[in-house]
């Protein structure tokens, strides 16, 4: 999300670090530093003085260039800093007891009110509480049908106009339907406007004024410039929004827009969309992001999600093995099978503590194709050889496991010796928790700069080797494993 | 991926796009009473906007150009997304000659627009359509950037033209995307050609650019899901889109448009840079400049991409299209009366 922000804050402050003794210039000159990232990951011109500045007085303030580590001590100002501007946050949707609460939705054309609409009913359903959505775009074509279908798609009613001509009739009509049955929660999903279409805008306020919901929500896409502060205001000044949700963050928009809006507008960020699909929201945590703009990593989401999507009866597996010292490759296989299931291996990698940078160069990489390379070369092996890779694996194996996976011969025994790596870290980790397993991890990979060497290696030196017949055979393995993916990744 | 198609001569496989009464924007404002009027209104925030900003750095007659002034400037054309490094320059080139000078608001209002209009290069650009046989169109770009409802405008944009469009609805993962451009196409009287939801979008296009060539249409205009550039799988379903299009018809797509939102920020380069990789973009698709974005960020992408911006659009219509020329853009951005 914020990796560009923490890549180069990341190197400005560790050229602050890396000159031992901190003067008042250098100091400033590490801020710059900082000053530039913030500008190149769009956080608004005036956020962005007003941050350096603050920064700066704090750090001198501070003593800062007396204390033991000033570089640090910096850095801990910026972190401190960074989570100021985007916190506190409020996640709660502030639902009442015994009578419908209406959430209303505003922002931009295809900012993805309708979308994080739908992911909001869900996660507000799963919460066991009844959910209407109604909608309230008659602008856009197949506005409501993207609505229904998505209602569908979650299980939840929506109201679509009955006659209505005018979005706040439509809206009045769909209150007053939930309210009618009860229903505990209804979702207002409105039109795309501009912040300068006065008419629109007015528009707004009649519904606001019309049903008074309880909460109104402005959507925010990631990967919004500098306007993301006018049109943030220009809603904020319209209806008094309560929350902000910022969409797309699952790409590599700097996200520069939430400290802008946030600051601005001094609306909570209450969600962030990951995903186009319905489960993709999650909380905002301005501390958990400032940690990743100073590349630290996102520790807490990923042992989140991790928790979610890990099989727990295979984690207890694996924890037996570990425990026993019966580490093999079909475990590894495995282990790295759950990650897939997290998302993205970017997005995953991005997530562990000190792997930021790691993240970086593997840019370009093609990170879930060489894992199919690894799954291949595994493939490839006989159960023997899996469970014992370093000690039965001779040259002429690594032959035939090479054929076979349509690998280069070194490839092989790459992933063999970062095995010993990896079994050796993976047996210290033997009855950590998860959490202290991450903890653990982020220890080790001082020492393992490379745990998974062989994705960082640069493309294309593995490749020259094998024939064509062997590469028309990855290439269709690869083209099945897309499809795959896409299958799993897309599927409703 | 090679594919990227910009400085292919134009040699007799393709001509430009016949520019007719109702499309040259030099006749627009007599005949379509409008362009400028419509880019000036959808401009006007922005321009009011910068130029009040840049009118307020000289509140008396003149200013002298120092680090405080240079400094206010630089918030003015940092706000309007051209980036960090056009920002430098400009404000450099401004430094440079006027440092220590008493200068008027004219003066460096010509120094930026000369700046950006170099950085912008490209004069006009057209649509490249094929001599003979259907002209194929490939839209993409990031999610809700603005490709179906460009589309639509296309559509309406080459069909006053006399041209026959078909569609094809590649969008087969949003909810309602085939139905969003089967409307448009019903409203606007074009063929459309759709899959089931969920289908390989390269099977529609491919039936796309079929029914094209067997029914004789002049153009064929292929949608997209939204995607971003960082979700390899996608990017290469968009090259494989591609590669079945290429492989009916050798010279298409003619075209393959990005369609960027004006609001975007400095991510537009890494969509640019993504984009023109796995599809090999030919153009960009400016939408939603009527907002109070400024769209600046075209200025680093086209630079850096030498991907000409071919349309505004200004409007959710299917009338709110315009060629897009960088003199005039520029000139009405920083319109100073
Ligand atoms: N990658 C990604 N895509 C998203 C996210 N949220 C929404 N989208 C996509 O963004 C596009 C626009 O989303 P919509 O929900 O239709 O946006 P909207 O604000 O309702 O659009 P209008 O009603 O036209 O103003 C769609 O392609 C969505 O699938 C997200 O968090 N990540
Ligand atoms: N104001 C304005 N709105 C626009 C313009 N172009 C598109 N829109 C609106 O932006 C929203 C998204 O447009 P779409 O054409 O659906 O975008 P898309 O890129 O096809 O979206 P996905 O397919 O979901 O990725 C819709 O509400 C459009 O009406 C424009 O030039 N100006
Ligand atoms: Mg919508
Ligand atoms: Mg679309």
């Amino acid at each position: 999300m914020f990796d560009s922000i923490q890549a180069s804050l990341s190197h400005a402050l560790t050229a602050l670090r890396g000159r031992g003794k901190l003067t008042e210039s250098n100091m400033r000159e590490g801020l710059e530093g900082v000053r530039k990232a913030m500008l190149e990951a769009d956080v608004a011109y005036d956020v962005v003085g007003e941050f350096i500045e603050r920064v700066s007085v704090d750090a001198l303030g501070a003593k800062v260039l007396e204390s033991l580590d000033p570089a640090q001590q910096v850095v801990g100002i910026v972190h401190r800093e960074l989570v100021g501007l985007m916190g506190p946050v409020d996640h709660s949707l502030h639902l009442e007891q015994g009578r419908t609460t209406i959430l209303m939705l505003c922002g931009l054309q295809g900012s993805g009110k309708t979308t994080s609409c739908a992911k909001l009913a869900k996660k507000i359903k799963e919460q066991g509480r009844g959910v209407m959505m109604v909608a309230a775009d008659l602008q856009r074509p197949a506005a409501i049908e993207q609505l229904v279908i998505l209602g569908r798609q979650i299980d939840v009613a929506v109201y679509t106009p009955d006659g209505e001509r005018d979005p706040v009739a439509v809206c009045k009509a769909g209150v007053a339907k939930a309210k009618a049955e009860g229903i505990s929660v209804v979702l207002l999903d409105t039109a795309g406007r501009l912040a300068i279409d006065q008419e629109l805008m007015a528009e707004l306020s009649r519904i606001d004024k019309t049903v008074g919901p309880d909460q109104v929500y402005l959507v925010v896409d990631a990967m919004t410039g500098q306007d993301a502060v006018r049109s943030a205001k220009a809603f904020h000044d319209a209806l008094e929004l309560d929350g902000i949700v910022m969409t797309k963050l699952d790409g590599d928009a700097r996200g520069g827009a939430a400290l802008s809006v946030k600051s601005v507008t001094g609306v909570p960020i209450k969600f962030i969309g990951t995903g186009e699909q319905v489960d993709a929201l999650e909380d905002f945590h301005p501390d958990r992001m400032a940690g990743r703009i100073l590349g630290m990593g996102d520790v807490l989401t990923l042992v989140e999600e991790a928790q979610k999507k890990f099989d727990q009866d295979e984690m207890q597996k694996q924890e037996e093995r570990l425990r026993a010292g019966e580490f093999t490759l079909e475990d590894f296989k495995a282990m790295l099978l759950q990650t897939r299931r997290l998302g993205p291996l970017g997005k995953v990698l991005g997530m562990i503590p000190g792997m930021g940078g790691m993240k970086d160069m593997l840019a370009g990489a093609d990170l879930d194709n060489d894992m199919n390379r690894l799954f291949g070369i595994i493939n490839a092996m006989t159960p023997q050889e899996r469970r014992n890779p370093t000690n039965i694996i001779d040259q002429s194996r690594r032959r035939r496991i090479a054929t076979g996976a349509g690998v280069a011969l070194n490839e092989v025994g790459d992933l063999v010796k970062q095995f010993d790596g990896m079994s050796a870290m993976m047996k210290g980790m033997a009855g950590l928790g998860l959490r202290d397993r991450m903890k653990e991890m982020q220890r080790i990979q001082g020492e393992l700069t490379n745990p998974t060497g062989r994705l960082a290696k640069a493309k294309g030196d593995t490749g020259k080797r094998l024939t064509a017949d062997q590469r028309r055979n990855q290439k269709k393995q690869r083209d099945k494993e897309d499809r795959r993916r896409r299958r799993d990744s897309r599927g409703s | 991926m090679a594919l990227f198609r910009f400085g292919r001569s134009q040699d007799d496989s393709e001509k430009e796009i016949p520019r007719t009464e109702s499309t040259s924007p030099e006749s627009d404002q007599a005949s379509r009473p409008g362009f400028l009027a419509r880019l000036r209104s959808g401009l006007e925030r922005t321009r009011q906007v910068l130029v009040t900003d840049v009118r307020d750095l000289f509140k008396r007659e003149g200013r002298l150009v120092d680090d405080g002034f240079l400094e206010e400037l630089r918030r003015v054309l940092v706000q309007s997304d051209i980036g960090p490094s056009a920002t430098d320059a400009i404000l450099a080139d401004i430094a440079v000659r006027y440092r220590a000078r008493v200068v008027e608001v004219e003066t460096v209002l010509d120094s930026i627009r000369s700046g950006l209009l170099e950085r912008l290069r490209f004069k006009q650009a057209t649509l490249t359509l094929a001599t003979s046989g259907p002209t194929v169109i490939l839209v993409t770009g990031v999610n809700g950037s603005g490709k179906t409802t460009s589309i639509a405008k296309l559509a309406r944009f080459l069909s006053r033209d006399g041209k026959r469009v078909v569609l094809g609805a590649g969008d087969t993962f949003r909810a309602a995307a085939v139905e969003q451009l089967a409307l448009w196409a019903e409203r606007l009287g074009v063929e459309i050609v759709r899959g089931e939801m969920g289908c390989d979008p390269a099977s529609v296009a491919h039936r796309a650019v079929a029914v094209a060539i067997a029914g004789n249409f002049d153009i064929c205009i292929i949608d997209t899901a939204g995607r971003l550039q960082t979700q390899a799988n996608l990017m290469q379903e968009l090259s494989k889109i591609r590669r079945v299009v290429t492989k009916q018809l050798p010279e298409a797509p003619h075209e393959v448009l990005l369609v960027l939102d004006a609001t975007a920020g400095q991510n537009a380069l890494s969509q640019a840079r993504g984009f023109q990789e796995a599809a090999g973009c030919t153009g960009i698709v400016l939408a939603k400049l009527d907002g109070s974005a400024r769209g600046g960020v075209i200025v680093p992408v086209t630079e850096q991409f030498h991907l000409p911006v071919k349309f505004v659009g200004l409007g959710e219509g299917a009338d709110d299209l315009e060629p897009f020329d960088p003199e005039r853009f520029v000139a009405v951005l920083f319109e100073t009366t």
